[in-house]
């Protein structure tokens, strides 16, 4: 039921948002697109945590305001490096072991080192994920344990 | 107080313009690593500047040049959809790589952009 009401807050919200006519008409027919969208999430049974992950909207936002940060500082780096007049650069691929378990926790965990410039997750498999890395040296398996451990329990962390 | 607000008002259009064109700075920049760096996956991540720094500086000037708060709204929806994106798009990338078997460059590489053909 809390996903339900928190789909439907987050439609409503996005829907006046975007729209920026409030006319009688132009608002029934949100009402009616918000009711249709959250009967057909409700058909294609995508109502779960995953599909509606609103009540962990606090420590996802903390750690969204954290990865914003690192992704600064990565960018200086990228920056350096494609404007340094002789190429100079030391690709490498590395394999990480993750802590986090649920599919959630391991899609924030992935999409972050993608995020930051420097890092590209290539392939999961299982616990283990392989990264494509611009420098070798700042892609030891410690600099991302704190990445790790910030989107578990950002994810799953709590409540589980 | 009135008149720290006025001078906020004089500075925020000038502030955006500043943050739009570094914005469009680090998409150049973005781009010439895009054409330097030698195998495909260094090109990603010249490209993942472009996604990440340079399109949330030049949203946040966007944002600063906005004339209403419903336009800051859509663009931080913009914004939040490109985040949310940008790293998907990446990883099918390099994952499709992977599995076509495109070999990474691995190991130092120095001096001029040789073996920039791929």
């Amino acid at each position: 039921m809390g996903y339900f009401i928190g789909l439907i807050v987050v439609l409503t919200g996005l829907w006046l948002g975007l729209s920026g006519l409030y006319k009688t008409l132009i608002l029934s027919l949100g009402v009616v697109s918000i009711i249709l969208s959250t009967i057909l999430a409700y058909r294609f049974d995508i109502l779960d945590r995953e599909g509606s992950p609103y009540g962990r909207l606090p420590q996802l936002i903390s750690y969204w305001a954290w990865l914003v940060v690192e992704i600064f500082k990565a960018n200086w780096v990228v920056v350096k490096a494609c404007l340094r007049a002789q190429l100079d650069i030391n690709p490498a691929l590395v394999k990480l072991k993750t802590c986090c378990e649920s599919d959630l926790a391991r899609t924030v965990f992935a999409n972050s080192i993608t995020l930051t410039p420097g890092t590209v997750s290539v392939t999961i498999e299982g616990d283990k994920i392989l990264v494509h890395a611009l420098y070798e040296e700042e892609a030891h398996p410690e600099a991302f344990e704190e990445m790790d451990r910030r989107s578990r329990a950002a994810s799953d962390g709590g409540r589980a | 107080m009135t008149e720290i607000m006025g001078i906020l008002m004089q500075i925020k259009p000038v502030l955006g313009a500043f943050l739009c064109l570094v914005g469009g700075v680090l998409a150049i920049i973005g781009t010439v690593g895009v054409l330097r760096f030698p195998d495909f996956y260094s090109r990603l991540h010249a490209a993942s500047v472009i996604d990440t720094s340079a399109a949330t500086l030049a949203i946040i000037g966007m944002m600063l040049l906005a004339p209403t708060w419903l336009i800051v709204f859509k663009l931080g929806v913009v914004w939040l959809f490109l985040f949310l994106t940008g790293p998907t798009s990446s990883h099918a990338l390099a994952n499709a790589a992977h599995t076509a078997g495109v070999e990474p460059l691995i190991g130092r590489r120095n001096g001029d952009d040789e073996g920039a053909d791929s």
